[in-house]
């Protein structure tokens, strides 16, 4: 996110104040004293981290504190949920499963472990699914729920989010 | 005050020693067992009565009936403390009706009566103009009711979540800990006592669901039955599973949850961190209950065990008697 804030002692400050009232994570501020532009602003970059859906209400506070915002960039992926898988993943075609939640477009599978202890034993996996928001992993997860039911798996679901 | 006790198993014979022991001004007329009973409306030397129960198996004469003690002896309060019927609530229900209709107190630890016919008892009883009481149904000596209903006072209720059976929670810690399989778990919980020869009520989870119906239809006045909670026991569960989850500092627990705003009941295996407050070892039990003034809330204790069911039921007891100024 590239802010523009005037050159005055506490600008900065006040700029990046609503970050941290919407629960936000600052990971790094670029501040460049130089150029100064012509009406006496500077330009701030900040990336950071912010809970799901607090994107529009941290915007309306930076611009309320009279702070331009120049620009918005890139969102990632940065919500991911983990689930232990319980059941016979590979005979029931574990490419299968995961497909089905990479071919959604909104959440793919990011990790996957697994432990096979013996031949027709049933196997343990974790796997998190990434997604841009909480509602996405929602709904990746419940396209999960009807593959477990149908290739008897048992999902293990986290009890908050963490 | 006058109480009598039916049901002199590993609880009942709890709350006889507790109050023979205690010097608790309570006065135990009549005790009852499967096959006999013994009654004096003077008080029973509750010590003879042990005696006897050891020496012959049962605890008085043979041929009387809890129905003759709710008929013949003279009692304020009921405590029954009879095994658990899920389905039918019998015959617990029977004596606990025909106690309230006869203007008696009634305590009981049973969770059949309370979990099916919770509305009608409570109605019976305030008809009647007596108390109908049963902290010990939930979590054992935690007094998760008592605390819900009186101590969160004024509080909505959100979420209530928890640890409610102490026999999966045990197997769940072997596991992690020991690397043991869950039929190796199982077979050491037997063994200490922890699981009933028939295991499938805890571990298929339904004695937690049944908890979660108690809370539910008792403290936020809903009318559940088993049908209505999602259950998912921890028969599945492996030990691979646990040892994955272990490697983010995470681990696996049964957890019992009331959603109010949905107003939903599931009991289902979950994932926690290793360092979250519910994540209790051995046969604890543990419940959090999320509320709007007192915000998280979380009761952990002993779920089971004579002394400490038996600790829930007298608590009720004094706190009838409290209700009703010290009568006899």
């Amino acid at each position: 996110m590239k802010l523009e804030v005037r050159d005055l002692p506490g600008q900065l400050l006040e700029a990046l104040k609503p970050i941290s009232e919407v629960g936000g994570n600052i990971k790094s501020v670029i501040h460049k004293r130089d150029p100064l532009s012509e009406n006496g602003t500077l330009d701030v970059q900040i990336q950071l981290e912010l809970p799901e859906g607090k994107l529009d209400e941290m915007l309306d506070l930076i611009k309320r504190s009279n702070v331009n915002i120049l620009r918005v960039g890139e969102e990632q992926h940065l919500i991911r949920k983990s689930f232990i898988l319980i059941g016979h993943l590979l005979h029931t075609d574990l490419s299968d499963t995961v497909q089905k939640i990479d071919d959604t477009g909104f959440a793919e599978v990011g990790e996957l472990s697994m432990v096979m202890p013996a031949i027709n034993e049933p196997t343990s996996a974790k796997m998190t699914i990434k997604s841009d928001s909480l509602k996405d992993i929602d709904r990746a997860l419940d396209i999960l729920r009807d593959i477990a039911v149908k290739k008897d798996i048992l999902i293990i679901e986290p009890l908050e989010d963490f | 005050m006058k109480i009598a006790i039916i049901g002199f198993g590993s609880v009942g014979k709890g709350i006889a020693s507790i109050i023979r022991d205690k010097g608790l001004g309570i006065t135990v007329t009549a005790i009852a067992d499967s096959k006999s009973a013994a009654i004096d409306n003077d008080g029973l030397d509750i010590q003879s009565v042990f005696t006897a129960k050891e020496n012959s198996g049962i605890c008085g004469k043979i041929g009387l009936t809890p129905d003759d003690v709710i008929s013949d002896a003279d009692f304020d309060v009921l405590i029954e403390v009879t095994p658990t019927d899920a389905e039918t609530g019998e015959p617990a229900l029977g004596y606990i009706r025909r106690a309230l209709s006869s203007g008696r107190h009634v305590i009981t630890s049973n969770k059949g009566p309370v979990a099916l016919k919770y509305p009608e008892l409570k109605a019976l009883a305030d008809e009647n103009g007596v108390e109908f009481r049963f902290e010990a149904t939930v979590c054992g000596a935690i007094p998760i009711i008592f605390s819900l209903q009186n101590g969160l006072a004024g509080n909505k209720i959100k979420r209530i979540y928890g640890v409610f059976n102490g026999t999966c929670n045990y197997i769940l810690t072997r596991m992690a800990d020991e690397k043991l399989t869950y039929s190796q778990a199982l077979l050491e919980a037997r063994e200490l006592g922890y699981a009933e020869a028939d295991p499938t009520y805890d571990v298929m989870g339904i004695d937690a669901a049944i908890k979660l119906v108690i809370l539910a239809n008792t403290v936020l006045g809903y009318e559940k039955t088993l049908e209505d909670v999602e259950i998912v026991g921890i028969n599945m569960i492996t030990s691979e599973s646990l040892q994955l989850a272990g490697e983010d500092d995470l681990t696996i627990r049964l957890i019992g949850e009331i959603d109010c705003e949905k107003e939903m009941l599931r009991v289902m295996p979950r994932v926690l961190p290793k360092n979250h407050t519910l994540v209790v070892q051995d046969t604890l039990n543990a419940v959090t209950a999320e509320t709007d003034l007192a915000g998280e809330v979380t009761l952990i204790g002993r779920g089971a065990g004579s002394v400490e069911t038996a600790s829930a039921i007298i608590a009720d007891l004094l706190f009838i008697r409290k209700l009703n100024g010290r009568c006899a």
